[in-house]
Formats: C-alpha cells, structure tokens, sequence
C-alpha cells in the first residue's frame, strides 16, 4: 500500500521555476516553442511580433523583465534564415533569466527594439558591424567595433580568421597603409573529426545526406 | 545695390553660438585606455557625446572560434586585463555547465578566495585613478603598492602577475604553494586599515565631493533600462548582486554584505566600490578558513591533463596528455549564457556548442559596453570636467568593451 502511494509523488516531480516560467511564456502571442535545457528557459519567437512580445515580457508582472543584458547573433550558413538573433533577459525583481531567439537572413530587418530598452542600441549595432543583421527602425545603425571604413561582417562564418586586409605604418609615405593579408605560412586547421565516430556520410552518399540535413533545419 | 539689400537683410540673422565639438581621447589619460569621445560642447557644457570605440579590437569572439576549448581560457584574461580571473571564472563555468561536470570542493573554494583578491584589485585601480582624474595623486601611489601584494599572490598561485591563465573548466590549473594561504591570512589582517587610511583621503574631502557629490546622477529606473549591473546599478538603489542573487561555486555558503547607494551619482558608486572591498576581504577569511585539502581538478582523465610525473611511465597517461593538448575535449552540444558578478558588474558568456573540440559561437558579453553607452545619457548638461569624473565612476576597460 504504501509503495502504491508513493508511486505517482515520485513520478511527476513539481515542475521547477524554469518549467512555470516556459509554460508561462509558450502561452504568450509570437512564441513559437519554449524549451528549458540545461536550467536555462528558450523562448524562440517570430520576427514579426516581437516588439509587442517584449513589451509584454517587460510590463507582465509575470515576467518583469526589466533589463535586456545582452544581444548576440549566431551564424548557421547551412540554414536558409542562417542567422539566430538571441536576446537575453533579466528580471532584477523576480530573479529569473529567459532567452528569446529569433531567426533572420541577410535581407531581412528585425524589428529594433531601442524604444523599449534605449540601452539596445550600441548591441544592436554590434550585431549589425559584426554579423550584417539589419534592425528596422533603427536610427543609428552604424558601425561600432571595427576599423572606420571596414568592409565586411567578420563573425560570419565564411568571413577568414585572418581577414582580408592588414595595417602597417608604410616610414616612406609616413602614413599608415592597407594591404592585402600576406601570410608567411598558411593558418593550419586540423581535422579532428574522427572517422570512426564522427564521419557519418560515406563516399557516394553525400547527396542523400545534403538533403536529410536542409530537412533538418537546425544543423 | 540698394534693391538688393531690402531681399537679403530680413533672412540675414547673426546668432552667436559657441558650439564646437572636441576630440577626447583616444590618446588621453584620463580616457581610461583608449576611447574616443567626440564631445559637442556649448561653451563648457557637454551637449552631446559620442563615444568612437573598437580602438582595441581584437576580434576574440572570432579567434576563440578556432582553439579549443583549453586553449581559450588565456583570451579571458585579456577582456577585462584589471580583473583577469573573474574573468576565467565566467568561462570555465560556462564549459562546465556544457560538459556536466562540477569542480572539487578545494577548487571552488580556491576559485571565491581569487575571484575576491581579483575584486580587490580591480577595485583598487579603479579607486585609485578615478580619485587621479580629478585631481588627487595620493590614492593612487598608496593603492599600487596594496596592487603589488595581490599581484604577488597571483603570482605564486598562476606563475604570472596579470594574465593569470589559472582557471579551468573542472577546477584550477594547479594547487596554491604552501605558505602561500598564512600570507594571504596576513594581508587581510593588514589591509581594512589601508582601507580606512583611503577612506580618510577621499570619503569627506571637500574637493572630492564637490567632484563627485550629484555628478552623473543615474535613477533605479534608468540604470535598470541601460542594462547596467554591478555597482553602478548598485549604487542607483537596486539591491541585485549575482553572486547572493544567483550563487556560482562557494558564494551561497558564504556570509557578506551587498553595500546599496541611494543617490546613483559619483560618489555613491565610490562609496559602494569602498564598502565592497571590506567585504571582499570578509569572503576571503571565510574562504581560506573553510579550505579543506583535497584534489583541485575534476578527476577525470578525459578533462584534466595527468601530472607530469605520471606520465613517466604511464602510457595511459602520456596518451591523455597529448589528445588533451591537440584535440583538447569535445563538448556536447547545447547552449548556454551564464554570469558571474565580476568587479565591473554582470560578465556573460554564451557559448554554443555544437560537439566539436572548439566553440560554435562565443558571445562575451562585456560589461562597461552598457556603462559606456550611457554616458550620452549620464553626461548630458554637465560640464567638461564632469565627464572625466563620470568616466572614472563607471569603472571602464577597453580590453573587455573592444574585445
């Protein structure tokens, strides 16, 4: 008798803090799935409505999520929206933490979201110097990291380590020159993928593979 | 002539404006390293500020991209070069939480005693040349020579004075050397008197506080929107400290006191930085007295390198050695943004895995990148001069903003 009662106590635990916050949020408009990995609760939301979904996150005394710490881009090439737009809340007064990832490509703007945390913008400009993201209503979309006059985003993922250009202080011009990057020796990059556990795709069956993983989405 | 004249005079004003816009920096002292602060003045008064920054950008995201994960650790020191080890600490907690393993006992607590010596330290510099920007030079001579001792405990426990390099994920790179806890026992002893000696200096200075006193001032509400953290939020009345907020390592055994301003001006965010040094050497009492001995790396071959001496005639081990210091370890995938309370305010790092042995993605989220982009708020209608102060309050550094 007692085993028979102590059985469904052990089997549904009571969902943690994370779980009510991802419950809560998944039920929100534009929050397409929420997930909660590693003690750490995902929202992945639509481009379109996120400025209401944030000021929702904001104002909701659910959520009062009062400060966006961070916002940071994640380049996936292989995908066809290959950016991740992530925005990392805190709730200073709940003390709670919630990720937001929106996808984006090339062309297409996310909406800015300096009018509802004026501290956005320097991140926003961040990720548009660094990754090529456009922000929409953006006044001051410049860049922030790079050299004045840089071409280029430099994290994305087909940009070179070693980049295009270097610097040098040319003592017969007096003057600081740019030239094409002149390596003395290539930058080596080793191969540890092993073929015993990490090569999955064998020879002629590339194509079938190429496919399952644009399929796929998320590589 | 005289047809000509009655068209132009009714549009032809003259306005006397003073309005010019200066260049602060990049090569200036009290810039804090290297910004570029383009300043539209109107005569002394600051009406709009520019901040140029990415003078010492290093492209650290990109280049942690292609090391591996142990190879990583020594660009952390290098962000926020005042605060090496909180640093570190941010990323080894990071690849921790990825990997599912948790530090011994003696690393964590070895981990709390340096994350509050590194505090310390930063809280030093940043005191010390905050009070030489406005004009007082003692501070910062008497605070060098404390900084000296800290550095020296750095030293004996990494081997380097600044670029520690002496975190890991799953622990600490090696055991403190004997002798080396009863000196760090001594300088606490020795220290909250030096604090007070500067407390004398700059806390009822007259010039001082007519320096700092409603300089800058910076409501809850505002600082929370900027996305401030750490004593500059602090010091606006928000009581939120990540290491009593959310614990990492030791701190949630651990007893100390988060000093709260009221007014969100200079001289509260002085006054915090002052209080928090006090109880920094607090956490560091407690920690050397609980510090038990024990192992000091997560004993698991697949993560921590054997001992040099084991490898002499261990085939296993020299094995291990040599696919740790090639491959290095491959992290499951998964993504994660954690923190750490460093001495500036929030630090992050989010870290996408994707199974590999090098990082997907490394995000380091700075934290005076949110101070510095304030300034234009902070500043506005203050003079020239007052810049320089709020400058020093917001404990800036561009090895972390730049990255």
């Amino acid at each position: 008798m007692a085993e028979a009662e102590a059985q469904p106590a052990a089997e549904t635990p009571p969902p943690t803090r994370e779980q009510l916050l991802a419950q809560a949020v998944a039920t929100l408009p534009g929050v397409a799935g929420t997930e909660v990995a590693l003690g750490e609760v995902v929202a992945h939301a639509s481009r379109d409505s996120l400025v209401t979904l944030m000021v929702t996150l904001r104002d909701d005394p659910r959520f009062a999520f009062e400060q966006l710490m961070d916002l940071c881009g994640v380049d996936y090439p292989v995908r066809e929206e290959r950016f991740d737009v992530v925005y990392n809340l805190l709730s200073v007064s709940l003390n709670q933490r919630l990720r937001v990832i929106v996808t984006t490509d090339e062309q297409t703007p996310v909406p800015s979201l300096h009018t509802i945390w004026p501290g956005v913008t320097w991140w926003e400009r961040e990720a548009w110097d660094l990754f090529g993201i456009l922000f929409e209503g953006q006044p001051d979309l410049r860049r922030i990291l790079t050299d004045y006059g840089f071409e280029g985003h430099p994290l994305r993922k087909d940009f070179p380590m070693t980049g295009y250009v270097e610097l040098r202080y040319d003592e017969e011009r007096k003057q600081v020159v740019y030239e094409p990057v002149n390596l003395t020796q290539d930058w080596r990059s080793f191969d540890f993928i092993s073929p015993w556990e990490g090569m999955t795709t064998l020879p002629g069956d590339e194509k079938a593979h190429e496919e399952k993983r644009r399929g796929g989405g998320r590589p | 002539m005289s047809g000509t004249r009655d068209i132009v005079e009714p549009t032809k004003q003259t306005i006397e404006i003073d309005s010019h816009a200066i260049n602060f920096g990049p090569q200036h002292p009290a810039a804090h390293g290297v910004l570029r602060l383009i300043l539209e003045m109107d005569g002394e008064v600051v009406e709009r500020a520019d901040p140029h920054i990415g003078l010492l950008h290093r492209g650290t995201e990109k280049l942690i991209e292609y090391r591996t994960y142990m190879q990583n650790v020594p660009y952390f020191d290098r962000l926020d070069y005042v605060s090496p080890m909180c640093e570190e600490h941010a990323y080894a907690l990071a690849v921790e939480k990825l990997l599912g393993i948790t530090a011994p006992e003696r690393a964590q607590w070895i981990r709390t005693l340096f994350a509050e010596i590194t505090r310390v330290l930063n809280h030093l510099l940043n005191v010390t040349t905050y009070a030489l920007d406005v004009g007082a030079i003692t501070p910062s001579l008497w605070g060098f020579e404390e900084r000296e001792k800290l550095m020296e405990f750095h030293e004996a426990a990494s081997g380097a004075r600044l670029h520690a390099n002496y975190f890991r994920p799953g622990g600490v790179s090696r055991d403190l050397p004997a002798g080396l806890t009863d000196r760090i026992a001594e300088w606490s002893e020795t220290f909250p008197k030096f604090v007070d000696d500067l407390q004398e200096l700059l806390t009822g200075n007259r010039i001082w506080k007519q320096r700092t006193v409603d300089i800058g001032v910076f409501s809850a509400e505002q600082a929370l929107a900027w996305g401030f953290s750490g004593p500059p939020l602090r010091a606006s009345g928000v009581p939120w400290d990540l290491r009593r907020a959310q614990p990492y390592d030791k701190y949630d055994q651990i007893e100390f006191e988060v000093p709260v301003g009221r007014n969100g001006d200079c001289y509260d965010r002085y006054l915090v930085r002052m209080e928090e040094m006090r109880q920094s050497v607090r956490i560091i009492r407690e920690c050397l007295a609980r510090m038990t001995p024990g192992p000091v790396k997560v004993q698991d071959r697949k993560f921590t390198p054997p001992r040099r001496a084991e490898m002499k005639h261990s085939m296993e081990a020299l094995i291990h050695h040599f696919k740790l210091f090639t491959e290095g370890y491959h992290v499951p995938p998964g993504a994660t943004y954690t923190v750490v309370e460093s001495p500036k305010g929030e630090f992050g790092v989010y870290l996408v895995a994707d199974g590999t042995n090098r990082p997907y993605r490394c995000k380091i989220r700075p934290t005076g990148f949110a101070f510095l982009q304030a300034i234009e708020a902070m500043g506005r209608r203050h003079m020239l001069a007052d810049i320089v102060a709020i400058i020093g309050s917001i404990d800036i550094v561009f090895g972390e903003i730049d990255r």
